[in-house]
């Protein structure tokens, strides 16, 4: 176990364009960090640099203290789970799981020892014997865990190991991989382009654009507190509203209506003319269901519904809105970037579900204006952002992390800790 | 598929099998009949006769024949083994690795693959003369890995480029050295596409006539091909085509157990289950 210290890494490809641009990053012995991002963003180029599968042009890596800029994948002693897993075809599970033992020379009956732990570990007990043509995508899935915690490696990398299994699989492996991470409280470096395992998996997420990082933070704090205009799109689903909206006073002018800023907001906004305002779907909500207390927290504005989903348990409605053409093509461009396809202007606002506001008709909406961001639309920046609660909110992360590992380490449950005392 | 199309399907296989197939069924047959009975005007011999066959295994033929067959064994299996060891580094280098000349080593071995073996066999044909390789095993062998190294590196590297690269970053990951993830990933994976090189590239050599006529004098190096023109019948006024016949079944009988032996190797999808879910 170690902590991964990233220097001003830059990663730049024969043509001379930087994959990865100037990254420092710092993860923590026992963290589980999250590598985020559009496709394209280099955030699988940083996770092989890490490993070493990827030569770095220029920066340093510091593994456990140690420069690896130059050390083979062998001798960094990570383990890494790839996006379509990488078994050997022909080998059984068990030979696949010890694999790397039976490369460092580990006597069999320790292998033994180890890969039954390991399969005990991920329920693999019964499979050993066969191949991994044979397999489940979600087994095969779990062999390719086992070969990566059957050795006392470093520090687990993942290439977004969850992309290749349907819906339902992916939420179970999920909580898998969080469980065993706790468990064996091992730094964890986890690349994905799903937000939900972004959010849920990690304790910060790093979130990549086109090479730079834009923000490292606690899932929350990336959640209240983006920094930019492309952090507030990318984390969230469905996705933060962009409204355009002028300053008048102490209130933004929107679509949908005037919204009232508190005084350290309306002193960031202060002067300025044309700006983005970010709203948060569940900031919204029908009017005639809000609670009396909390009405005035917010405005109210009537708004044409276009479309509703009904999903159940919760409800969703789409109102659209005119915007000026430059903002309009920014968002479209922004949204481009984030890898969907947002054609029109319109408002995702997530309402009750018990709701009966119909579609295309007019309805009476309720906008918590508490939460709201304020987004310079040229350069992106949050203007609203509080840096002192979204370093709580991360602070607050990193001592929930302490506790569990020291929770799960008391309790003597780590695999690692077991390892230990068997190979001494 | 309605029953009528599969009548039509069946019927058409059939034509193409018996078209591949009656020349073979021509030389068993013919291998079975006595000299005096190739013009009886019918397929089948008028009389059953093993005489061809112990002609060429005791009686007169055999001093032309079993040193042939030992030659042919030991020239092509040496030849094949070096030339898949040799194409197989060769081809692992071309799939996997970016160097400069790539493009120029694989059109060479086409291009050497595509140079009529007719016209360097004269020159050939001196040079061994002079360096004392004519009539040996050497001297066989050596051509032979010209025909059959080109057509092995293009097979092979076309199988190496199948195998997942992360296969082998997999195993870099897990502890191995270049060396132990070539020898104990990659190789296994690249199995089916040896054996399938390996058994081209003795085909190859095994049919090999005009080098094995041109370069040879005696039986010490005279492989099988080139024996079979030799033949004489037992007298000059014998027709020597049904021992001819009797030894081409002979040396077809090989590549039939070879092929029979790998088939299920020769089916790749070896690879199954390496990736994806």
């Amino acid at each position: 176990m170690a902590s991964i210290e990233m220097r001003n890494i830059v990663k730049k490809y024969g043509d001379g364009f930087p994959a990865v641009n100037d990254v420092s990053l710092d993860i923590a012995d026992g963290e589980f960090m999250i590598l985020v991002g559009p496709s394209g963003c280099g955030k699988s180029t940083l996770l092989r640099m890490i490993v070493g599968l990827e030569d770095i042009t220029s920066g340093d890596m510091i593994i456990g203290g140690k420069r690896v800029n130059d050390l083979a994948p062998r001798d960094r002693n990570l383990s890494m789970v790839f996006q379509n897993y990488a078994l050997y075809p022909h080998m059984t599970v068990y030979e696949n799981i010890a694999f790397p033992l039976r490369l460092s020379k580990t006597p069999d009956d320790e292998v033994r020892r180890r890969v039954t732990e390991a399969s005990d570990v991920l329920e693999l007990k019964e499979h050993l014997e066969r191949k991994p043509a044979n397999l489940s995508g979600g087994q095969r899935q779990r062999v390719a865990m086992g070969r990566a915690i059957v050795r006392q490696a470093e520090a687990f990398l993942f290439d977004e190991p969850l992309s290749n299994l349907d819906a339902k699989l992916r939420g179970q492996m999920r909580t898998e991989i969080s469980r065993l991470q706790r468990r064996l409280g091992i730094t964890t470096v986890y690349v994905t382009h799903d937000q939900t395992e972004a959010m849920t998996l990690g304790d910060r997420v790093c979130v990549l654009r086109k090479g730079l990082i834009q923000q490292v933070a606690s899932p929350r704090e990336l959640y209240e507190q983006p920094v930019n205009l492309f952090v507030a799109g990318f984390i969230g689903s469905p996705p933060m509203n962009f409204l355009p909206a002028t300053v008048e006073g102490d209130r933004l002018q929107t679509p949908f209506g005037p919204i009232v800023l508190d005084e350290r907001r309306a002193a960031a906004v202060r002067g300025r003319e044309l700006l983005l305002v970010g709203i948060r779907p569940e900031y919204f909500e029908d009017a005639s269901l809000v609670d009396d207390a909390k009405r005035p927290l917010g405005s109210l504005f009537r708004a044409r519904v276009d479309v509703t989903e009904w999903l159940g348990d919760s409800q969703y409605a789409y109102i659209p809105y005119e915007a000026p053409e430059a903002i309009t093509n920014q968002l479209r461009e922004l949204s481009r970037e984030l890898d969907s396809e947002e054609l029109r202007t319109q408002a995702i606002v997530s309402i009750d579900a018990t709701s009966r506001i119909r579609e295309g008709r007019e309805a009476e909406f309720w906008l918590d204006s508490r939460k709201v961001h304020v987004f310079d639309p040229h350069s992106g920046d949050n203007l609203t952002r509080d840096a002192e609660a979204g370093a709580r909110l991360t602070q607050m992360a990193t001592e929930d992390r302490v506790e569990q590992v020291q929770d799960a380490q008391a309790s003597g449950q780590t695999v690692g800790g077991a390892h230990r005392a068997g190979a001494a | 598929m309605s029953s009528r199309e599969k009548t039509w399907w069946w019927i058409g296989g059939l034509l193409i099998v018996v078209y591949c197939l009656f020349p073979i069924a021509w030389i068993v047959s013919l291998s079975f009949k006595a000299p005096s009975d190739i013009a009886n005007g019918q397929f089948l011999p008028s009389q059953f006769t093993w005489r061809n066959y112990s002609d060429i295994f005791t009686g007169t033929a055999s001093d032309l024949f079993l040193p042939a067959l030992r030659n042919s064994f030991g020239i092509c299996l040496i030849a094949t083994a070096i030339s898949c060891i040799l194409a197989m580094f060769a081809a692992y280098a071309i799939a996997r690795l970016d160097f400069p000349g790539k493009t120029l080593i694989l059109s060479t071995a086409l291009g050497v693959a595509i140079f009529p073996v007719i016209s360097i066999v004269t020159p050939l044909f001196n040079v061994w003369r002079q360096i004392g390789l004519y009539d040996t095993w050497l001297g066989l062998i050596i051509p032979y890995l010209s025909l059959t190294l080109p057509i092995s590196i293009w097979t092979m590297s076309a199988f190496f480029r199948e195998i997942p690269w992360e296969m082998e970053q997999a195993a870099q990951v897990d502890g191995a050295t270049t060396w132990q993830a070539f020898r104990k990933v990659i190789v296994p994976l690249a199995a089916p596409g040896v054996f399938t090189t390996a058994i081209i590239a003795f085909f190859i050599a095994w049919n090999d006539f005009v080098y094995g006529i041109s370069l040879t004098s005696t039986s010490a190096s005279r492989p099988v091909p080139a024996a079979l023109g030799l033949f004489s019948g037992a007298s000059q006024f014998e027709d020597p085509t049904t021992v001819t016949a009797a030894a081409a079944v002979v040396v077809t009988i090989p590549v039939v157990v070879l092929v029979l032996l790998f088939q299920r190797r020769i089916v790749a999808g070896l690879t199954n289950g390496a990736v994806k879910g």
